[in-house]
């Protein structure tokens, strides 16, 4: 963009020289005979207005976004211990070493660390269970990378949240996998008297305690509604006995589905950078929050309170770090909130109707479907009116 | 706010979106202004064309012997403006030569002569010499004072004065803006001459109001400030039809759609001028020109010029007679340090890069800025993350981020359906882009080439 052109520079006589600026010390390297030549023709740097820029650079925004998933990362270390450190860093060698390979193979710019592949390889991992094998992390990594990112054109370019896609891939190949949650370590030897009594099937040489996340339980309650037999009827309120621990992170689930806490403090931490605005969240969590609480007004019996569905799953995450990645959701601040609330709706939708327990996935990947739409139809209107004729 | 508030005075002015860029102000923003003199045998260029509208045709010839203020071209067209001679001198050749804009224009070359006048007066107001005296003067008068004094838009646009004022029945104007905002960082030209000479711009801006026939006079300031908007309120405590507007300070309020918008809360439609909602916006430098142009028939033939940035030895506000050399300006200040990277003709939001300095000083150059190493920001444009952070700044809530895609693609259609039109090339979605795409650029060419096919249109 820039263009260096020659020009002639003023002279200047010794008794000007003497003259020092307020500031800027100059080089002391140049030698007085070469400075001279200098002075004759100065090199002039010529572009284009405006001359001052922030400072922001995408490359920051990428970082930030990953110094707001460090609370859920060693959350997910310090409830899993090894198995997710295992799953995260196979996600990490997986998105960054497609990027770098992509970008290798295309001959392209090398932009395999400009934070966008770690975030994506953390949100991916932070979604997965911690008992997956490493090898579907990275086929998950390789997929998200490879097919939602890199083909379309790479950062930017994509249509689908990559993570998203890569986890949508996994759950589609590996559903047994994908669906086995287990407790987390700290939990787990206080809960094996409680899983016996749950009459699930226990091995103590098994390293882990499968139970069903709290999701999965609420889910479970809208199935049992209709059931006469009391004895193993699941209820909503077992579901919300569990509202502290979903709040802290004390229950089984994805490795960094268990604390809304963590995803709290990230995303508060993001919007006072900056780096995302309000509007996703606040859209998300308000029309999550307005859907439940409507569903458990109509029938208690079978939906439980509003506040567990704020604080399960992914919904905290999927507010502030998966719905707002810039590159899927709308430019316009109204095309953000429009598309922050069909995410919290289908998320609704598809936890209390749908046969999934959790929706986050699909919710956004059908919302990001919706933003080349939402662009359009959520245009900012020019101040004095368009000129163009439509 | 050392000022008291009262119906004269509010504030809280604002418009919305925009930036807040660092203001820099402090390089020059307590220097007074230095009225320069030129040494005989210099040369000072005036290019024919320094304003909006048709280029004038030069009036004099090699070797003819000229006065400070004498005509030396002038144009019969309605939008356009002459230019004067900024000093006693002989003419010694016109000819195509370099002009900010880039394109050589036809300019008079003059080597200053001898003997120069006394340097004119401009602080202070002759003794008795308020609005009253001038009443004799009627709006007619007044415009075509104006209009043969050749006074343009001091900032930064250049367009002539007397066009805006003229009295126009269909669309009635009720109130004169005066754009002491200066916004731009680095640039403090306004801001010294609304401090030391006041009264002069102040006269000015009743003598707008008078001859378009509006009923007030609103000065309109930010708050970054306060010396000025003591010194203004203190002058026009007793003048009825002035009022001082304080605004909160903000990139681009000194552009006139968002400044009528903070002030007066009126939307100029896209495509129209301010005259459309009734109002015309004259900058400081304007009013103080419209008073000297009005007292003593004094034309346009100087003007001042902030020379700031850490790139300059000795930065300051300056009267700069117009047609000054750029390296003779820059000479006088000291020179450039050993590493000034940019010289700037005008601000850094909007100012053009010079790629020499052999440019002559025009009506419309409200300041020099020199960057230095370190002010200088290399950026390397990477891809769209779509953050939506031009839309969220631009003053004038287009997409540009959009735009600039569809001129990459050539696809002008695109461009013009999201209003590129519209665009005031305020620079706010470059200097918030993460991406450090030269937004501006792309829509600028995107400007130039739709301008470009509809000539082709035309001319088949």
């Amino acid at each position: 963009m820039t263009e260096e052109q020659k020009s002639k520079k003023p002279t200047k006589n010794a008794a000007e020289k003497k003259i020092e600026p307020e500031k800027k010390s100059t080089p002391e390297k140049k030698k007085p005979a070469e400075k001279k030549d200098e002075v004759e023709k100065k090199i002039l740097l010529v572009s284009s207005s405006p001359h001052l820029t922030d400072t922001s650079t995408s490359r920051r925004v990428m970082y930030e976004v990953v110094i707001g998933l460090v609370p859920a990362v060693v959350m997910a270390v310090y409830l899993f211990r090894i198995q997710s450190l295992i799953v995260l860093l196979s996600c990490l060698v997986g998105c960054v070493g497609t990027e770098w390979l992509f970008n290798v193979v295309r001959k392209k710019e090398q932009t395999a660390l400009d934070g966008s592949a770690i975030v994506t390889a953390l949100i991916l991992g932070l979604s997965l269970p911690p008992t997956l094998p490493y090898w579907m992390a990275i086929v998950g990594s390789v997929v998200a990378i490879a097919i939602a990112k890199m083909v379309f054109g790479g950062l930017g370019a994509n249509i689908f949240n990559p993570a998203m896609v890569g986890r949508a891939f996994l759950m589609a190949c590996f559903g047994l996998f994908m669906t086995t949650w287990t407790l987390p370590v700290p939990e787990m030897a206080e809960q094996q008297v409680q899983a016996e009594a749950m009459e699930l099937q226990l091995d103590t040489e098994v390293a882990a305690v499968t139970q069903p996340t709290p999701l999965a339980l609420a889910k479970q309650a809208i199935k049992d509604a209709h059931k006469e037999d009391q004895a193993d009827k699941v209820t909503p309120e077992r579901v919300e006995a569990e509202i502290v621990s979903l709040f802290w992170g004390q229950t089984s689930g994805s490795l960094g589905e268990t604390s809304a806490f963590c995803w709290l403090i990230g995303g508060i931490f993001l919007l006072v950078r900056r780096t995302i605005t309000v509007h996703v969240p606040l859209a998300v969590l308000g029309s999550a929050l307005v859907f439940a609480t409507i569903a458990w007004f109509v029938n208690p019996d079978v939906y439980p309170e509003p506040m567990v569905h704020l604080c399960s799953g992914g919904l905290m995450m999927c507010a502030f770090f998966i719905a707002t990645d810039p590159v899927t959701c709308p430019l316009s601040k109204l095309g953000r909130v429009v598309f922050g609330i069909g995410v919290g709706a289908l998320v609704m939708l598809i936890r209390l109707k749908g046969g999934y327990p959790e929706g986050v996935m699909y919710a956004v990947l059908l919302m990001n479907s919706m933003t080349p739409l939402l662009d359009r139809w959520t245009r900012p209107r020019t101040l004095g009116g368009s000129v163009a004729k439509r | 706010m050392a000022v008291s508030t009262s119906e004269k005075v509010k504030g809280g002015f604002t418009f919305r979106r925009g930036v807040h860029p660092p203001h820099r102000k402090s390089f020059s923003e307590s220097r007074a202004i230095e009225q320069i003199q030129l040494p005989a045998g210099s040369e000072v260029v005036v290019p024919l064309s320094q304003h909006i509208g048709a280029p004038c045709s030069a009036t004099v010839e090699a070797k003819q012997q000229v006065v400070v203020g004498q005509e030396v071209g002038s144009s019969d067209a309605f939008v356009s403006a002459p230019v004067h001679s900024p000093v006693n001198g002989t003419v010694k050749e016109i000819a195509p030569l370099p002009h900010p804009s880039g394109r050589k224009v036809l300019s008079v070359v003059i080597t200053v002569g001898d003997e120069q006048p006394e340097p004119s007066i401009w602080r202070e107001l002759p003794e008795n010499c308020t609005i009253d005296s001038l009443e004799n003067t009627t709006s007619e008068q007044i415009v075509d004072t104006i209009r043969q004094a050749g006074i343009v838009g001091q900032g930064g646009a250049a367009f002539p004065t007397a066009v805006k004022l003229v009295q126009n029945q269909q669309k009635p104007v009720d109130t004169i803006l005066l754009n002491g905002c200066e916004c731009e960082p680095y640039l403090t030209s306004d801001q010294r001459l609304m401090i030391e000479a006041a009264g002069p711009m102040l006269l000015g801006l009743q003598l707008a109001v008078k001859a378009a026939g509006a009923q007030k006079g609103i000065i309109a300031i930010e708050d970054n400030k306060p010396d000025a908007i003591n010194t203004v309120f203190k002058l026009i405590k007793d003048i009825d039809n002035l009022q001082l507007a304080i605004c909160r300070t903000k990139y681009p309020q000194g552009g006139e759609r968002q400044l009528i918008n903070a002030v007066l809360g009126r939307v100029v439609p896209t495509g129209g001028l301010p005259l459309d909602v009734g109002v015309v916006v004259i900058n400081a430098g304007t009013a103080s020109a419209i008073a000297w142009a009005c007292i003593e028939k004094r034309p346009c033939y100087e003007r001042i010029v902030t020379v700031t940035g850490a790139g300059i030895k000795n930065p300051g506000n300056f009267r700069v007679p117009v047609g000054m050399m750029l390296s003779d300006l820059l000479e006088h200040c000291g020179g450039l340090t050993d590493d000034a990277e940019k010289v700037l003709l005008g601000g850094p939001m909007m100012g053009p890069a010079a790629a020499r300095l052999d440019l002559p000083i025009l009506k419309g150059t409200s300041g020099i800025t020199v960057l230095s190493k370190a002010e200088v920001v290399e950026n390397k444009e990477v891809a769209c993350i779509r953050c939506g952070r031009c839309v969220d700044h631009c003053p004038l809530n287009l997409v540009p981020t959009r735009i600039a895609h569809a001129v990459k693609a050539r696809d002008l259609e695109t461009a013009e359906d999201y209003d590129l039109a519209a665009c005031i090339e305020c620079g706010c979605c470059t200097y918030v882009c993460p991406s450090k795409i030269p937004l501006i650029q792309y829509l600028r060419s995107g400007k130039s080439m739709i301008a470009r096919k509809k000539q082709q249109v035309k001319s088949k």
